[in-house]
């Protein structure tokens, strides 16, 4: 038994935390436990490692160590503390890029070490290097541009570079003949030229593409920076960086496809292009004339209502309204009325995005349901409140064969006997289709800002009696 | 522009065209309103709410002499020589029966709106009075059933003995015939209904009534509206209403074909079969009746004891309702026709619903308008010009089989040439890919943005990579190694840290 084998024996103990971690997070009820498993694991992984650095290692690495990961730990800490709940997707998007980068570093070390000759090189490293970093710079910039996107430093509209798809594939086929020269010759230069051509293709991969398909993107490069983990981890022969790597990177690759089947695209048609492109004829339709409706008549609406089901989406968020609407369902609920949450899987810009929003303002768990659970119960609904939702909630998607977003999954809002609309006016949505929803005889609209208005209808409903 | 609201002068009238509430909004619109004191009094409606709305109280004279004349009755034709030349006349004027009082506003040159030539197309539904009001009526004859008629409605069981639910035939399932099922079913009663059209029976059933369908085939209405029906059709339906008036206790009847006297539904033979203390309400007693028998605004009983009411007022009956809604309607209109909201008409004759209700313009009559096509049948789908979207047909099983059969075979083929080494990764690799979608396929959808963090949190993991690098005696090597293990500490703690953050917040209720 040495000091080696402890270790192996600590990574596969590791690995296995890290899947208890990931199976815990399966229901409420067992998701701390798995977040505790989570920490256990990365806890022992990391004193098996940093025993080996200090055995192995200059008394300059130790220093180097516990610096770096006491500056990580204080950065890492803080920004989790301080983070709007809102602003989730992009500290997520953000973190992806830390990994990616750090994969990144990870190759150029393996490059630099091989070359150095500390140690023995050959083309399954060199191949290993190159895959290494070209999958972590994709997975930097791309997290980058999302960050930015996601944050709006960044205007969300697609970039629409003309033969955008022969540039993507482009760069593929340069990396391939890159790859193959440098498992010939491993030369420095070509290690700089495949770290461009990778922080290129990843920006201008997720640069094509539009604000509403976030969700996707996002779960697409958590889906990278665990094939990067796991890139890391055939360089350094690591099993641990292997299985962890393929445990993020499948998750991040199912919640995509989870993502894609909601909105009923393809991924490669995520990937390839934006929405909104192909609007056809049923643009032109004259779906007649909205109503309006005021805060006071919403109030008075929700008071005499026995069910009310409110469809949340990226404007709640944008909006700040996830308060006040929380307040809406705890009076509501106090009258007795049964007030429950559909959300519909690409609602926001993050899978579960609405949901962590709405428990961040104390609403109860059990009554925020899945666009499934609560599709059918839609009809028997008295009041349906869409707030900050559009294409989620287009009957055209289910009704209209023409539709740009035909066939798509949505909430059957227009089934409920009423439906009032919040948005700040009759643009159209992400997919840039016009919403017959709005035109309906049972719908109504109430413009403005989602926040101010449902605190007018808060306050409107304080002064109807019980 | 200055809009009168005159008393209403059919005896027997107590709705007013404007209330306070719609005053309100008038004004909002632009317009001034006069309202001619005391018409809104048999509505409740005082001439002080009308103040403080922000109308003027005028004389008769006044609201008369407008720019625009708001009624909830045509004007007789004495009546007209009261409106100024130019000025526009507001109200149900039944054009089709009317011609005489168009020629006169015609004549002089007053416009007209009428507002029951509202064509019957979605967009035109906030202002169409025959639905808000027939609404009403229909509510207020089975309120007028239920007076007349000397026994409960729901059935019983009490100790003194059973009391079976009244039965209930609507025929005609419009508007009026919707709301007489909805007030008839929510009082207990058993509820059938007729009407030529089957598409209504999911209207009738949702509001809790029987549809009877009569099994002839019948032309689709393509108006909305329904039409004269055949011999066949008739003959059959002439049947069933025997059957049921033997069975049921109370009829309402609210056949109306426009422009036409009522259809004839039940015949005096159908009543005398009625049992004793039966009643029925005959909504389509203005127009002749659907009823033999009925005489029109009075309460009849027939020697066998049934009783058949003919009141053609029934909206009046509501009237600060009937007032309040029929008030919307022409705000609806007037928000339509001020599309700048600065108090002047701006008519479009291009637009259909404007085209439709106007009757009488410039001095011409207008009426009958061009025919309208409307939403109310199914519009046969022009061809569309995009391409439908092919279905994404599922993979067949051998297709699944084969698709599976080359993943596998490739994956053999590149690890067979790889050394043992790689082959020892792409085991554990593939193996933890799917154990990977096996355990995120069950992850609670409400834990989607947790499981992200956590696998931001782990996927920091490659610190593990970086930190081992460290030993390696390169001053650039251990440079890039420390970058890269403060990124993935960023990445542990904070990954951790916010996933607890976010599972402390979920709570039950």
């Amino acid at each position: 038994m040495d000091i080696f084998s402890i270790a192996g024996a600590a990574y596969l103990v590791a690995a296995l935390l890290f899947i208890l971690s990931l199976a815990g997070l399966s229901k409420h009820e067992t998701a701390s436990q798995g977040w505790l498993y989570g920490v256990a694991g990365m806890a022992l992984a990391l004193v098996a490692t940093v025993i080996q650095v200090i055995d192995g290692g200059t008394t300059t690495a130790v220093i180097v160590l516990v610096a770096a990961v006491a500056v990580g730990a204080v950065i890492g800490l803080w920004r989790a503390k301080v983070v709007e709940m809102t602003g989730m997707p992009e500290l997520i998007a953000l973190l992806h890029s830390f990994v990616g980068l750090a994969a990144v570093l990870i190759g150029w070390n393996g490059h630099l070490e091989a070359a150095a000759g500390h140690i023995h090189g050959g083309a399954i490293h060199s191949a290993e290097v190159f895959i290494g970093v070209f999958i972590g710079a994709v997975t930097f910039t791309g997290s980058i541009v999302a960050f930015l996107k996601l944050s709006a430093r960044m205007k969300s509209a697609p970039l629409m570079l003309p033969g955008k798809n022969v540039i993507n594939i482009g760069a593929l086929v340069v990396f391939v003949i890159l790859t193959v020269v440098y498992v010939i010759d491993p030369t420095l230069p070509l290690l700089i030229a495949v770290t461009v051509v990778a922080l290129a293709l990843g920006w201008h991969l997720v640069a094509s593409i539009g604000g509403g398909d976030m969700p996707v993107v996002v779960s697409m490069l958590n889906s990278y920076s665990g094939w990067a983990a796991a890139a890391s981890g055939f360089l350094l022969g690591n099993d641990l960086l292997i299985v962890t790597g393929a445990l993020v990177g499948s998750s991040g690759a199912y919640l995509s496809y989870i993502m894609c089947k909601a909105m009923n695209r393809s991924f490669i048609s995520v990937i390839a292009g934006g929405f909104g492109i192909e609007a056809g004829p049923s643009g032109d339709v004259d779906y007649g004339e909205h109503r309006e409706i005021n805060a006071e008549d919403t109030a008075e609406l929700l008071a005499g209502a026995s069910s009310v089901v409110i469809t949340p989406g990226y404007g709640m968020a944008v909006a700040q309204a996830q308060y006040p609407v929380a307040e809406l369902t705890r009076i509501l609920r106090d009258k007795g009325v049964d007030v429950r949450f559909g959300i519909h899987p690409v609602a926001g810009r993050l899978p579960g995005h609405m949901n962590v929003l709405l428990a961040e303002a104390k609403v109860p768990y059990d009554i925020v349901l899945e666009m499934d659970e609560v599709n059918d119960d839609l009809a028997e609904t008295d009041v349906v409140l869409v707030i900050g939702a559009n294409d989620t909630v287009n009957p055209a998607a289910a009704e209209d064969p023409t539709s740009p977003i035909a066939g798509m999954p949505v909430l059957r809002v227009w089934e409920a006997k009423n439906v009032v609309v919040f948005k700040r006016s009759m643009a159209a949505g992400y997919a840039g289709v016009q919403n017959p929803l709005f035109f309906r005889e049972n719908s109504q609209m109430l413009f403005g800002d989602a926040k101010a208005k449902v605190d007018e209808i808060v306050s409107a409903l304080a002064r109807v009696p019980a | 522009m200055l809009i009168g609201v005159t008393r209403e002068t059919k005896p027997g009238e107590t709705r007013v065209a404007a209330t306070p509430a719609t005053v309100k909004q008038l004004t909002g619109l632009g317009y001034d309103v006069v309202i001619e004191g005391g018409a809104g009094e048999a509505s409740s409606f005082k001439d002080e709410a009308y103040a403080e709305a922000g109308a003027r109280i005028g004389t008769a004279a006044d609201a008369w002499g407008a720019d625009l004349v708001f009624r909830i009755n045509a004007p007789s034709v004495g009546e007209v020589e009261l409106l100024k030349s130019g000025a526009t006349l507001v109200a149900p004027l039944a054009p089709a029966q009317n011609g005489e009082l168009l020629d006169a506003l015609a004549a002089r040159k007053v416009d007209a709106f009428a507002m029951d030539a509202v064509p019957r197309i979605s967009r035109a539904q906030s202002m169409d009075i025959l639905s808000s009001q027939a609404n009403i009526a229909g509510y207020r004859a089975v309120v007028e059933a239920a007076h007349h008629f000397g026994r409960f409605f729901t059935g019983q069981v009490t100790a003194a003995g059973k009391v079976p639910p009244a039965k209930v035939l609507v025929a005609g399932a419009g508007v009026a015939g919707l709301a007489a099922i909805g007030a008839a079913s929510s009082l207990g009663a058993i509820v059938r209904a007729t009407d030529p059209r089957p598409e209504v029976a999911d209207q009738v059933k949702s509001l809790g009534g029987e549809y009877l369908k009569v099994e002839v085939e019948v032309e689709k209405s393509t108006d909305g509206y329904a039409k004269a029906t055949s011999e066949a059709y008739d003959q059959r339906a002439a049947e069933i209403y025997s059957e049921q008036a033997e069975d049921v206790d109370i009829i309402v009847t609210t056949a109306l074909i426009p422009g036409r006297p009522a259809p004839k539904l039940i015949t005096a033979a159908d009543v005398a079969r009625m049992k004793s203390g039966s009643v029925i309400v005959d909504m389509a007693a203005a127009m002749g009746g659907n009823v033999e028998g009925t005489v029109k605004d009075e309460v009849v009983t027939t020697p066998n004891g049934v009783t058949i009411i003919g009141y053609t007022d029934l909206p009046a009956r509501l009237p600060a309702q009937s007032s309040q809604l029929y008030g919307t309607n022409l705000v609806n209109l007037m928000k339509l026709v001020t599309p700048e909201k600065d108090g002047v008409l701006a008519l479009d004759l291009e637009d259909q619903v404007q085209r439709g209700l106007t009757v009488v313009h410039d001095g011409g009559v207008l009426w009958p308008p061009p025919p309208v096509q409307v939403s109310a049948a199914p519009a046969v789908a022009a061809p569309a010009e995009v391409a439908v979207k092919e279905e994404k047909k599922p993979l067949s099983a051998s297709a699944k089989l084969a698709l599976v059969g080359t993943g596998a075979l490739a994956l053999f083929l590149l690890n067979a040439v790889a050394p043992a080494e790689i082959t020892r990764h792409f085991t554990v690799l593939t193996l933890s890919v799917v154990i990977g979608f096996y355990v995120i396929g069950h992850v609670h959808h409400a834990l989607h943005t947790p499981l992200m963090s956590v696998t931001n949190a782990i996927s920091g993991i490659v610190v593990v990579g970086a930190l081992l690098q460290l030993t390696v005696a390169d001053n650039v090597v251990l440079v890039l190694a420390g970058v890269a293990t403060l990124l993935a500490s960023i990445n542990i703690f904070g990954g951790f840290a916010v996933t607890r953050r976010m599972l402390s917040m979920f709570r039950k209720a």
